[in-house]
């Protein structure tokens, strides 16, 4: 522990300089001690007796010569019972609670505990005296809303311990001691139900990492289908603005098949994150009949608040995630946007006048983006079970072009990737992710030939529309033409998908495995028309058909009489009669 | 607190450093130049050395120029007389009446808490239909308009401010031209809408640090009228300009630029000040629309870029319209599920058949034979072009949408659309 003291030497931007005394330690917290207020800041470069730090605070108003405390410990969050529902800023400080002290406006040099102590827990022991514990093992749980939140032996503690006391069923606060182990060596430790973890070091109290494999469904029928997600494996969202990388983050956040959702709202729109933390309380979880709140935990560090807290905001909410995954959970988090991080770093590292990389970037940048995605991960725990965290990342390229450091950079190491396209969104084909670019590499719901079909459609429709801008539809063969409705035909059923209806906007499993059955008949279907004219006239009833029986409840009849209606569209393809009273019905 | 320096050190473009103590970041000092006095800021500290960057321009400051520190941030004047008044870049009159000095606020202040923000909820009106039925307008926006030169965003700006039903308007002008100006002045004027507005003028003949402060002082000044329960409009035109001092600011620090030349803080630097467009639980609102002027008709230049990360959606103004490709507004979706039943539909829609008709008429052009459906578009390409995006149409919300319909019905079947059938069976106009 050090507790050492220090004297600002110079001000730029939100880095200071910091002449001390004594030893410090990389990414110690200090203190700047100015005007009566105490900023936070983080020591990101030590240079002799100099240490360069970042202010998580507008720098304004302080000066040469003010004093700067360090704490002796490493940016860190706080852990235990009662994260669920919060909305945190970068550094774990409550925003309502702010709120109801400062008012409108976020004060600078005001540190809140991320967990107030007021709150009692029904604590249930699970360890039983004498038994041998290591970081991370279950002591007890505490009813979280619907989940059991394990009390767990410290992760910071290394050696082997022999549970001395155990506390009996019972409420108890956050602080109080509900155990007291021991060591080998006669260390003895009296474990409450909070502890402190660095943000900046993963987690590792598991026993091993295994290869991500089950599905995670979002019910997003474009990602589920063709570039699925695995239950612990990471992918990243490319797009340019008003591509609809956040209103995907967004859906994903409601209606995700996971535990528990973390969101990162890094350095974007205040407004944005207004809408989840007004809507969130409000929207109901299917799964569990309970608010959608009650799943998730919001951090929020807009664009207009301090930069570098904005860089440990992403971290904060990394460590969070993992300290669910270790209760077994499964956690998705959701980071919007790492390039904000990345500009975050980029900025910080303009100041250290470091040698810059590509577009100004650090050189590390692509190994930070690397180890932050590592943090994701499906593990085995010390009792068998297993927890994963899911990382998803949208990036925004600047000018949308994706030969960018930090796309590049985190396309070298995620799973998945879901470009968005300006030309899709243009055309206000939602969700925008193109499917002639994007990628995963994880396993999907439906059977691999039926997908391979899909794909195979998609591009040869592709292809035949970029030949029609050459050649003319006249120039085209009826076969080819044909290939082209298909591939407008999956795309406008299947591929988009409307968010905003509460039906459409999310397509469970089942219903997407029966419905793109339906979908791959009409592909291997051989169609023939007289004219180019019946077989537009053909394909846009069938479009009309489809896209109403997407907005029907599952299973209901109205789901059923719909299906019948394209059934028999689909029999009678090669009498007019009945195509023309078909789309005549329809309309 | 207050120190007074008699011997500048150095003078590179317009920063220039003094050694003293006791300085605090941000803080103000006063140039006493031979030329006239001139404010200047502490744009960074290192040990007594003091970096200010001057607002009226380091030319003509002598090394045995004077400089006293201020001991405070820059704060602008705030008061119900305000209204009607302009000001100059410094936040000093421009019009001949007298200072502003009995409430003085600090500018660019802390950032307000999301809790304490509320869903935006209302729409603004304009009655140009591009805007209300496609990319509809929400008081608490910030929203800029991405155009090259010479286009009319002037006309577009002054147009929904006299529409908006607003209480307060300020204008900040940021290296505006003195015409543009006084284009401001008197349509505002003739509209009856001056005395309910302030401005913040800098033209293109003032220092070009001094611009800088213009959004600031604007916000701030905005943010106080907000929180006595105002709604306010907030104009900034043109923040590429704003761009432009900042980058010209940080090559003379020497910092490392990013992309042609911008600072990497860029993106942080206008997101403070586009941050600002707020709605406050249980106060009023700021509402900001500026213009960002596109070098080279170019999305991809740093300032249009970044800008549009930033703000909620963007209205591209070309050829004298608004563009429906590219134009979005991100908080159409809080108001237009309350409108009209329709209204998404046809917003929808009709930018897709729009986008089918584009793709045709770049057949056309290459001279390929039409078919019938590709005729069908032509026509429709041609009515929704003169009948939604033309500028001159002045329709309320309602009427843009029946409008709508007519000209799909006057092109379509109804099956050729991608309407659901329950929108078709109440809207297709019956022949």
């Amino acid at each position: 522990m050090s507790s050492h003291r220090g004297e600002i030497v110079a001000i730029n931007g939100n880095m200071i300089t910091v002449k001390f005394n004594g030893d410090i330690i990389q990414n110690e917290v200090g203190y700047v001690l100015s005007r009566g207020r105490r900023l936070k800041s983080e020591v990101i470069k030590i240079n002799g007796d100099r240490a360069f730090m970042q202010v998580f605070e507008y720098t304004k108003g302080i000066s040469v010569g003010d004093e700067v405390e360090f704490s002796g410990e490493m940016l860190s969050v706080q852990l235990g019972p009662g994260l669920l529902t919060q909305i945190y800023d970068g550094l774990q400080n409550s925003l309502p609670r702010m709120a109801e002290d400062h008012g409108f406006f976020l004060p600078v040099g005001v540190e809140l505990d991320a967990l107030t102590g007021d709150d009692k827990w029904e604590f249930t022991p699970i360890a039983d005296k004498g038994d041998t514990v290591t970081a991370g093992d279950y002591l007890g749980w505490v009813p979280e809303g619907i989940f059991e939140h394990k009390i767990m032996v410290p992760f910071y503690l290394r050696e082997e311990y022999t549970v001395q006391e155990i506390k009996e069923k019972g409420t108890y606060g956050i602080n109080e001691t509900v155990a007291r182990i021991k060591s080998a060596s006669g260390e003895q430790v009296d474990v409450t139900m909070n502890f402190n973890w660095p943000v900046k070091i993963p987690i590792s109290a598991y026993r091993e990492k295994v290869q991500p494999e089950e599905p995670l469904i979002t019910k997003i029928r474009i990602i589920d289908t063709l570039f699925p997600v695995a239950k612990g494996g990471t992918y990243c969202i490319p797009g340019p603005f008003g591509a609809g990388k956040t209103v995907l983050q967004q859906l994903t956040s409601r209606y995700a098949e996971v535990d528990i959702v973390i969101i990162a709202a890094c350095g974007e729109r205040a407004g944005e994150v207004v809408e989840t933390l007004k809507e969130f309380p409000e929207l109901v979880d299917p799964r569990t009949g309970k608010s959608l709140m009650e799943r998730t935990i919001i951090i929020c560090n807009t664009s207009s608040m301090p930069v570098a807290a904005r860089e440990s905001s992403v971290y904060t909410a990394t460590t969070l995630a993992e300290y669910y995954r270790q209760m077994g959970l499964d956690v998705l988090m959701l980071a919007d946007s790492t390039s904000r991080w990345a500009q975050a770093m980029r900025e910080i590292s303009g100041r250290l006048e470091e040698i810059p990389g590509e577009e100004a970037y650090p050189a590390y940048l692509e190994s930070r983006i690397a180890s932050f995605y590592e943090r994701a991960g499906l593990v085995e725990l010390a009792d068998g079970g297993r927890g994963s965290l899911t990382i998803g990342g949208t990036v925004s390229p600047a000018g949308g072009n994706f030969e960018e450091p930090v796309t590049q950079g985190t396309l070298k190491v995620v799973g998945a990737f879901h470009g968005l396209s300006r030309e899709r969104s243009d055309a206000r084909k939602y969700p925008s992710i193109d499917p002639l670019e994007s990628w995963s590499k994880y396993k999907s719901i439906i059977e691999e030939e039926k997908i391979a079909r899909a794909k195979e459609t998609l591009r040869k429709g592709q292809d035949v529309s970029q030949m029609m801008k050459v050649v003319g539809e006249e120039g085209t063969s009826i076969e080819d033409f044909i290939v082209y409705l298909k591939g407008e035909f999956i795309d406008a059923v299947y591929l988009q998908q409307d968010g905003f209806d509460k039906v459409d906007a999310a397509t469970k499993a089942e219903r997407q495995k029966y419905v793109f059955a339906k979908v791959v008949e009409v592909l291997d279907k051989d169609f023939s028309f007289r004219e180019k004219s019946d077989a537009r006239d053909f394909f846009y009833a069938l479009r009309h058909k489809f896209i109403d029986w997407n907005y029907k409840e599952w299973e209901s009849e109205g789901f059923k009489e719909q299906e019948q209606g394209i059934d028999s569209l689909l029999k009678g393809e090669n009498n007019e009669e009945s195509v023309h009273q078909n789309s005549e019905h329809s309309g | 607190m207050r120190k007074v320096c008699t011997k500048i050190l150095s003078i590179a473009g317009n920063v220039v450093t003094v050694k003293a103590e006791g300085v605090s970041y941000e803080d103000l000092a006063r140039i006493e130049a031979s030329r006239g006095t001139s404010l200047a800021q502490v744009i960074r500290l290192d040990g007594d050395t003091v970096y200010l960057q001057v607002f009226a321009g380091a030319r003509g400051v002598s090394t045995g120029d004077e400089v006293r520190f201020l001991g405070r941030p820059m704060t602008v004047g705030f008061s119900e007389n305000m209204l009607g008044r302009i000001f100059n870049g410094s936040g000093e009159p421009r019009d001949k009446g007298p200072a502003v000095s009995d409430n003085r606020i600090e500018i660019a202040g802390p950032a307000a808490n999301p809790a304490k923000r509320v869903i935006p909820s209302r729409m603004v009106r304009t009655n140009i239909p591009m805007i209300d039925v496609f990319n509809t307008l929400v008081e608490s926006q910030k929203l800029p308009i991405f155009s090259v030169s010479g286009e009319p965003y002037d006309e577009v700006l002054a147009r929904i401010a006299l529409q908006a039903e607003v209480d307060i308007i300020i204008l900040g002008g940021i290296g505006i031209k003195f015409d543009q100006y006084m284009y401001f002045k008197n349509t505002l004027e003739e509209g009856g809408a001056l005395s309910r507005s302030i401005f913040f003028i800098h033209t293109a003949a003032d220092p070009i640090v001094e611009g800088l402060m213009v959004p600031d002082l604007s916000l701030a000044v905005a943010e106080k009228f907000a929180l006595d329960g105002k709604k306010v409009l907030v104009l900034l035109t043109d923040m590429t300009n704003f761009a432009d001092a900042l980058k010209e600011i940080a090559i003379t620090m020497e910092q490392v630029p990013s992309n042609r030349g911008y600072p990497g803080d860029l993106y942080s630097q206008l997101a403070s000040r586009y941050e600002k467009a707020v709605d406050f639980e249980g106060a009023g609102s700021i509402t900001v629309l500026a213009v960002t002027t596109m070098p080279g008709d170019d999305v991809t230049h740093p300032v249009p870029d970044n800008t549009g990360y930033i703000t909620e959606g963007q209205f591209y103004l070309r050829n004298g319209r608004i563009e429906p490709f590219g134009s979005l507004s991100r908080l159409k979706q809080q108001v237009n599920k309350d409108t009209r039943s329709d209204h998404r539909a046809i917003m929808d829609g009709m930018i897709q058949l729009y986008a089918q008709y584009r793709e045709t008429e770049e057949k056309r052009s290459m001279g390929f034979r039409m078919s019938d459906w590709d005729k069908k578009l032509l026509k429709y390409g041609d009515s929704f072009e003169s009948q939604m995006m033309d500028l001159k149409v002045n329709v309320p919300l309602e009427e843009a949408l029946d409008n709508g319909w007519k000209i799909l019905a006057d092109c379509f079947k109804p099956e050729e659309t991608n309407f659901r059938s329950e929108l078709i069976k109440e809207y297709w106009p019956k022949t």
